[in-house]
């Protein structure tokens, strides 16, 4: 080791620790950016990718995109027949409309329920409204699954809901519930109720109570001031709260093939069944990237109402 | 009497007035706690009424009760002869001008101030008139279109009361109406309110914490203490003649002298204070026995200082060493040592300038204070 190296070293230590401080905010962000872009971007381009290949019986299932022909000459194949496919056989276009229908609706059920959830529980004391919040996060201490397997037993004809009924007389036959369009609506409402109720109630609690009063004292009756003051001053909380519950459940697979058995279509199942039963990858592929693109305009919106809260804020 | 006496001015003291605002022995509990402990008070038109008193005294949810967010739990509200006690808010004859304003947030100016003629179903163009009117009584309308986030402190509290006058209440009730503005703005603004006051001619019920607030504004003041009244009066009242040694020392500053009454005559009393040693002449009579034990409450401002021994008998004056003394331009506070450990305070104007430097009166200089028979006050509680 050479004498000038070692008088270099702490020079170049102090210069190295100069850069890190000078750029320890960028390091901080560079982590979860390339997360973000290793297992989220890269798969996403994987997934476009086979969605411009054809489809073939092998192993993978998919043609390749880049081909060799002869003496280095570069073959470029995209297929874009898959898109085109979706769009000619009308149980895409359906199964797309009817889980933009069932989301919907399903978000709008939410807001009804959660909307009135978050406003007492805001308006509860505070250890009331500890254990209320508790209550509503409690459900994510079990599986998923568990939960919606408790739907079923307690949705089929020979469960819980239709043997007391028969049981207190009310009805004779059982009612058909399960594998119904009804019983998604349950599972997917029952699910995402809390994602309606959490954004719902950050939002109120920050709302200035004697607004409220003012309205009152101003001569308006409480309905007219649920309507001039109480929802314009709630509304981020109910967009954040109905983007949060739509654009998962849109796409949603679980609920619909459990609950919802093979009558009720939804994106999610159409996507499961190409991949496992059709093996066909790229329109497999093709169904997904529709949907992200179907649901990207809402989360765009999203983004730009909740950039626009933190700047009035 | 050589004139006839008007009530114009004070409608209180009229035995034929009837008051505009009865509270009847009200009374309001939180659970366990009592905030307002059965009180009385009469109000009348055109008085600017102040409820003044310390955080946590009762001030607020009367006037939350006067306005219908809190019902009594015992007494009644009779506004204007008719019972509040079960008229919901929206359809009482008062509006609030709230401590944080409470103007809509995503609303203009305007909208804010047209508020509550629009609930009351009035056509477009009147609303439009009188919004036009009332802004340009508060001066704001270039400010018309912009919202509460973009005006400043000042400006927002007008739109409050603007917004809060337009319904021409029978009563204004005001929530510490200048504790969100400066010092500077706050004083313009209790000249303006006073004169908004007397141009719309309603009757005011202000709630402070502020005792200077209290005394320039009203016209009558409601001392509060844990939710009952200490005293009711004119500002000059409860200054000048308080009637408990909480009040005394809320408003302003007050020296106590504690002592017994040795000698209670037709016209005069004579107080033995123990601490400082002195003999307090009070030139009326009063109805307290012998031997009471009492306090005398002087005000700073009513006691005089002097450098040579004053003539007065023996009594109303102590001597005392200057510990403390604060400048103040127009005035200077005197701290002064008494008995080596009791401090008097005192205030007095700097008549004379200081010559070749030197104060007329210095630190640790032995002073005399004296006072006149008719400036102490004898408080039994």
């Amino acid at each position: 080791m050479s004498a000038p190296a070692e008088a270099m070293a702490p020079a170049l230590r102090h210069r190295l620790s100069l850069l890190l401080q000078r750029n320890w905010r960028s390091l901080v962000l560079f982590v979860p950016f390339f997360w973000l872009l290793l297992f989220f971007l890269a798969p996403f381009f994987i997934v476009l990718k086979i969605s411009f290949a054809g489809s073939v019986i092998a192993s993978p299932p998919f043609t390749s995109m880049i081909e060799w022909v002869d003496e280095g000459v570069m073959h470029i194949r995209v297929v874009t027949d898959n898109y085109a496919y979706l769009w000619e056989d009308d149980l895409y276009v359906k199964t797309y409309l009817n889980s933009l229908k069932i989301s919907s609706i399903s978000t709008i059920l939410c807001l009804l329920i959660g909307y009135p959830m978050a406003y007492a529980i805001v308006r509860s004391s505070h250890t009331t409204k500890h254990i209320l919040l508790m209550l509503i996060i409690l459900p994510f201490w079990t599986s998923f699954l568990l939960r919606v397997y408790a739907w079923m037993g307690l949705l089929a004809d020979q469960g819980t809901i239709n043997g007391l009924l028969i049981s207190l007389g009310i009805i004779d036959e059982p009612l058909r519930m399960l594998y119904t369009e009804f019983a998604v609506y349950v599972g997917i409402v029952y699910t995402y109720v809390p994602f309606m109720i959490l954004p719902l109630y950050a939002n109120m609690e920050k709302l200035d109570w004697a607004l409220l009063e003012a309205a009152a004292d101003l001569g308006a009756r409480p309905m007219t001031t649920f309507f001039t003051v109480t929802l314009p001053m709630t509304l981020p909380g109910v967009l954040a709260g109905s983007l949060l519950v739509f654009i998962p459940a849109t796409g949603e697979y679980v609920i619909p093939d459990l609950l919802g058995g093979g009558n009720v279509l939804m994106i999610g199942r159409v996507l499961y069944n190409e991949f496992n039963a059709n093996i066909d990858w790229p329109v497999a592929s093709a169904v997904a990237i529709a949907l992200l693109l179907l649901l990207v305009l809402p989360m765009m919106l999203y983004q730009h109402i909740q950039g626009k809260e933190t700047e009035n804020a | 009497m050589s004139q006839p006496m008007t009530y114009a001015d004070r409608p209180w003291l009229d035995p034929e007035a009837e008051p505009f605002i009865k509270v009847q022995s009200v009374s309001k509990h939180f659970g366990d706690f009592t905030a307002v402990d059965s009180v009385d008070l009469d109000i009348y038109k055109g008085e600017l009424f102040c409820l003044l008193g310390g955080s946590g005294c009762g001030k607020s949810t009367l006037l939350r009760m006067l306005a219908g967010f809190e019902t009594p739990s015992s007494g009644s509200i009779v506004i204007d002869g008719a019972n509040m006690n079960h008229v919901p808010p929206y359809e009482r004859p008062v509006n609030m001008m709230f401590q944080s304003y409470a103007l809509f947030p995503h609303m203009t100016v305007e909208s804010n101030v047209a508020y509550g003629l629009k609930r009351d179903g009035i056509a477009k163009a009147e609303i439009d008139r009188q919004v036009e009117e009332m802004l340009t009584m508060v001066e704001l309308t270039q400010f018309r279109k912009r919202k509460p986030h973009q005006l400043s402190g000042g400006q927002r509290q007008r739109v409050a009361l603007a917004r809060s006058l337009i319904k021409q209440p029978k009563v204004l009730l005001l929530d510490e109406p200048l504790a969100a503005l400066d010092k500077r703005l706050r004083e313009q603004t209790q000249f303006e309110l006073m004169n908004i006051q007397d141009k719309v001619g309603v009757t005011f019920v202000v709630v402070t914490h502020d005792q200077e607030e209290a005394m320039t504004l009203s016209t009558r003041i409601a001392v509060m203490d844990a939710g009952r009244f200490m005293q009711i009066g004119t500002p000059t009242e409860i200054y000048e003649f308080p009637t408990s040694r909480l009040v005394a020392n809320f408003i302003g500053n007050a020296n106590m002298f504690e002592g017994r009454i040795t000698e209670n005559g037709q016209d005069h009393v004579i107080v033995q204070s123990k601490q400082p040693e002195c003999r307090i002449y009070i030139d009326h009579g009063l109805s307290i026995q012998e031997g009471t034990r009492v306090w005398v409450a002087l005000r700073p401002e009513k006691i005089r200082i002097s450098k040579q021994a004053p003539d007065n008998d023996g009594f109303n004056m102590i001597k005392g060493m200057v510990d403390d003394i604060g400048y103040l331009g127009g005035t200077s506070t005197y701290r002064i040592k008494i008995d080596g450990d009791r401090i008097v305070e005192i205030t007095s104007p700097n008549q004379a300038r200081p010559k070749d430097g030197n104060p007329p009166i210095d630190w640790d200089e032995e002073v005399y204070l004296s006072w006149d028979a008719s400036s102490s006050v004898v408080l039994t509680k």
